[in-house]
């Protein structure tokens, strides 16, 4: 006990002096923070229009002068043949496309249907899907416009729509957890990696070597550093989170920080493992960076799991993050609780033990 | 001359030893490239869907059925009402679909142009905003197939027409990896040099200090031709990337990036005294922005203007901007000429700025 | 010799295909300051890193405070203290909190620390320098705090390696002077140097070429073996069939 605290001591002592860990254990969350979620909007505009009319009647043109008048819209001209408008899609020309069939007019002034058909390109999610729900918008209500023109009732909707959890659709409040991760993995994974490879270099690691000092005693001082780093930086950017977004976790804090409290561990044991087999700087950062951005590129921060092919969801079972985000996500937004989630924590823990014990045993006094 | 040749065989023996880190730098982008541009993707292409069937009539079981045929849904069972919040919650679903008791009543009264409650409604967990409305719009679609005297739109998502996710990334990680590389590679044997005294040692030596540091930089520069020509044979041949535009013009901008990016090492090298410090500024502070702001995974033009304003000091864009152009547009040169202009004024900024700052701190 | 605190038989040390250290035997006895003596290269410090307890021997079998370097290495590490050639204490914390971070790994009371710190700094006059951090002090100063944290548990013995390089004669004196001062009170000294008059001020020597000990004795009885004058003469007599060279 003794041991572990003067080692404690000296791991505050060292990180509270030096002259710029201390300072990027604030700023960077702040910047972070206070900038990405303003890049991850979905305020889409300009999504290219093309329209298919195969009718060419007044109500068929009234249809592709609303999509013209609406600045959401970029017209991308009007053909007459589908496979043309495909093509322009294809290019990245068009979002969506519009295709209005051929006795639309007629059909409408007897009231009975031949339904309009919206094609978007599901590749660019965001413009794509986004871009079909504002066009549904406007054809529904010039479909409705005409028929009331033409003295019948619009048309009833038969399916509603409830979104949940997050009814305004505010994709910010989706990423804001996902940036959190981001800094955690960042400042909890290079932090120990680095802290423990400029010993090696320094060469005070083979001073500590000569002593009685346990791997375990060791290794634990550094982690218990970086955990408490970490639960800084991440009520940090629950603080801001609130006070910039008004978002706050609908979930209870306790959920948040017992997954926080695993995931830390894990990162930091992480970069623990990958100093203890670097001799050099270079090589811890080259091994620690190639991870890291397998972790943010694919465990779902920025895209999600479900769209990548199989072999590679499956790697995602073996990337801590996936199960990270699941829970912050599940937590922030969804209200879950514990038992809802077990399976992730428990993965999580899994994980912490995993790297950790390795991190202790990959540690050698002795060569 | 020939002490600047010497410095550079000096330079290239010792990348040439540290084996390990020569390894990671030569492998590190060919699996990246090859893991991200086949993985990611934004495309939403699988929604989860349970259902609430509290009278399951024929026209629901029908209804029911098609959601299930449907290769875009994957179905996740029937709930009762009361388990909707929890499925949602834990994630085993995306969305649920609740038939109303008198489904087939109000669909009746539908048919007949007549007033009615909707007989459905579906209830999406929008905590994921891109399977929310991604998912709405196609349940909608789905669900409404068939109904008599309907007359809304009916909505399609393509899905991958022409297999195009499988490269949508590439020139985003391209522009994320050369950089992120390159940059480290250069400023941390810089610092390193700084660090262990060894670059007094250099420095009083007959050759002046600009020629040192070129020495420095040549045979980074020549690790990363070769990792450029490793991405771009895989690109082509692997991904299967058209690299539609000249292979001339994509490897000539390549090339002005790579120098771009080691003048950045360079640059960080003169405001960094410690490795730490150079790793944390090239290797954390560097990444997310370079991810995030560069239009990599989030489209510019949907930035707020002040973002797309700070965007514009990130050399990444313009790279990713030209390479999407020449590889996948395939336009002229001409095309992308704004672009390179760009980053020749960004290289030559930085270049001058860490000579400055190099040659104030030897004075 | 009876009683031996360091005691090798055959020890060797092999990275690959190069033997570093080839079967070299000797022993050292309580209170002795023994001089262990070589050539760059010649595998001195590979030779005291296996006694440490930081390197594991290929072969042979040896002894340090009556554990075995082999299989007790950590018991080992209570008894002994160590100096490497490399400044090894931290450059971001004080001289105190130097001091206080090895006393508490030491297991010694915080009342205790602070006492033999009081001691420690009047030897070296460094009272007012006790809350400096420890990069802001000259190499001499530094080599001779380092020492001294390195015997303020009262190790059994104390390895140093090349302690005084680089460092001007006059504090070479001043730490000489605190090597003896340990000796005298009982603790063995195990020093590596290839400053030739350092070797004169040993009980005894040992030297090291091409990994093997080429001689051992008094400083007085070598001369005499090799009809030499200084210490030098001696090294550079041995030295000169070296095969490695740094």
């Amino acid at each position: 006990m003794r041991m572990l605290r003067v080692l404690l001591e000296k791991e505050f002592l060292q990180f509270l002096r030096d002259p710029f860990l201390p300072k990027m254990v604030i700023v960077f969350p702040m910047m972070v923070m206070l900038v990405f979620p303003w890049v991850t909007t979905m305020d889409v505009r300009h999504v290219g229009v093309s329209v298919v009319d195969n009718d060419r009647t007044e109500a068929s043109r009234r249809i592709v002068q609303k999509i013209g008048a609406s600045d959401y819209y970029t017209l991308h001209g009007i053909s007459d043949d589908f496979g043309v408008s495909l093509r322009a899609l294809e290019t990245g020309d068009v979002d969506v496309i519009v295709e209005i069939p051929d006795g639309f007019e007629e059909a409408l002034a007897e009231g009975s249907s031949k339904r309009v058909s919206i094609s978007a390109n599901g590749v660019n999610a965001m413009k794509g899907s986004l871009g079909m729900q504002y066009l549904l918008q406007t054809v529904s209500a010039t479909i409705a416009e005409l028929q009331r023109e033409r003295g019948g009732e619009p048309p009833t909707v038969p399916v509603v729509v409830q979104n949940r959890y997050n009814p305004t659709l505010e994709y910010r409040y989706y990423m804001i957890p996902a940036l959190m991760i981001m800094l955690l993995i960042m400042i909890t994974g290079f932090l120990p990696a680095l802290n423990i490879v400029s010993e090696k270099e320094k060469g005070t690691i083979e001073q500590i070597n000569v002593t009685p000092v346990s791997q375990f005693h060791f290794t634990l001082a550094k982690l218990m550093l970086y955990w408490i780093v970490g639960f800084v930086v991440l009520t940090l950017a629950m603080l801001l989170g609130w006070i910039v977004y008004g978002l706050v976790p609908a979930g209870s804090f306790g959920a948040i920080y017992l997954a926080a409290m695993l995931f830390v561990l894990v990162m930091s044991g992480f970069g623990v493992v990958a100093a203890n087999y670097s001799s050099t700087m270079m090589q811890a950062i080259f091994g620690m960076f190639f991870f890291v951005m397998i972790f943010i590129l694919m465990s779902g921060l920025l895209t999600p799991v479900e769209s990548m092919p199989e072999w590679a969801q499956r790697i995602t079972f073996v990337l801590p993050p996936r199960y990270f985000i699941g829970i912050m996500r599940a937590v922030y937004l969804k209200g879950a609780v514990f038992t809802d989630l077990w399976r992730d924590y428990a993965a999580l823990a899994g994980f912490a033990v995993l790297f950790n014990t390795w991190a202790v045993l990959s540690y050698r006094k002795q060569v | 001359m020939g002490g600047f040749l010497s410095f550079v065989k000096k330079e290239t023996l010792h990348i040439l030893r540290d084996s390990v880190t020569m390894l990671i730098a030569l492998l590190m982008p060919v699996v990246q490239i090859l893991l991200f541009g086949f993985a990611i993707s934004t495309e939403v292409n699988n929604i989860n869907v349970a259902v609430v069937v509290p009278h399951a009539t024929e026209a629901v079981r029908k209804a029911v059925s098609r959601l299930e045929a449907n290769p875009y849904f994957t179905f996740k069972g029937t709930l009762y009402g009361s388990q909707i919040d929890e499925t949602l919650r834990s994630g085993r679903a995306d969305a649920v679909v609740v038939f109303a008791a008198d489904y087939d009543r109000r669909m009746a009264a539908l048919a007949a142009g007549m007033p009615a409650e909707p007989p459905v409604q579906l209830i999406m967990d929008a905590s994921n905003t891109n399977t929310a409305t991604a998912g709405a719009g196609y349940l909608q679609s789905v669900l409404t197939e068939g109904m008599a005297g309907f007359s809304a739109p009916e909505t399609h998502l393509l899905f991958n027409p022409q297999m195009k996710s499988a490269y949508n990334f590439v020139p985003g990680i391209m522009g994320l990896i050369f950089i992120l590389i390159c940059a480290i590679l250069t400023s941390i044997s810089i610092v390193r040099e700084k660090e262990t005294g060894t670059m007094e040692v250099l420095l009083v030596s007959p050759v002046r200090p600009i020629r040192i540091i070129f020495a420095k930089m040549i045979p980074y520069f020549a690790l990363s031709c070769l990792n450029l020509a490793s991405i771009l044979l895989l690109a082509r041949y692997v991904l299967e990337v058209p690299m539609s535009g000249s292979v001339g013009s994509i490897i000539s901008v390549s090339l002005l990036y790579l120098v771009l990016a080691l003048a950045l090492g360079l640059f960080i090298s003169t405001i960094a005294n410690t490795q730490v410090t150079a790793l944390l500024i090239s290797a954390m502070l560097m990444l997310m922005p370079m991810i995030m702001l560069s239009g990599m995974v989030f489209p510019i033009e949907n930035m707020p203007g002040i973002l797309q304003a700070v965007s514009c000091i990130v050399p990444a864009r313009w790279y990713i901007d030209a390479i999407r152009k020449l590889m996948i547009e395939g336009v002229p040169f001409a095309d992308v000429l704004d672009d390179f202009l760009i980053l020749v004024s960004m290289t030559v900024v930085l270049i001058g700025v860490a000579l400055k700052k190099f040659n104030d701190r030897l004075e | 010799m009876n009683n031996p605190i360091i005691s090798v038989k055959d020890l060797s040390k092999k990275f690959g295909d190069f033997t570093a250290v080839d079967r070299i035997s000797f022993e050292v006895e309580k209170g002795e300051i023994f001089g262990f003596l070589g050539a760059n290269g010649a595998g001195k410090t590979t030779a005291m890193r296996m006694l440490c307890g930081l390197s594991y021997p290929t072969s042979g079998s040896g002894t340090v405070a009556g554990f075995d370097v082999m299989r007790e290495g950590e018991r080992i590490k209570r008894r002994i203290g160590y100096m490497s050639q490399r400044f090894s204490l931290y450059d971001n914390l004080t001289v105190w909190e130097n001091i206080r971070l090895y006393g508490g790994i030491y297991g010694l009371s915080r009342r205790e620390i602070l006492r033999r710190a009081v001691v420690v700094l009047n030897r070296l006059n460094f009272r007012s320098e006790s809350r400096t951090l420890v990069g802001a002090l000259p190499l001499g100063w530094k080599q001779k705090l380092a020492f001294s944290v390195a015997t303020l548990h009262r190790p059994e013995v104390i390895f140093l390696d090349e302690p005084t390089g680089g460092v001007d004669p006059v504090t070479r004196r001043q730490f000489w002077e605190l090597i003896y001062e340990s000796a005298a009170g009982g603790t063995t000294v195990f020093v590596t140097t290839h400053y030739m008059d350092e070797a004169e001020y040993c009980s005894r020597v040992s030297i090291m070429v091409d990994g093997r000990i080429r001689a051992l004795g008094k400083p007085a009885e070598l001369k005499k073996q090799y009809a030499a004058q200084t210490m030098d003469e001696v090294f550079r007599t041995l030295a000169r069939g070296a095969k490695r060279a740094e």
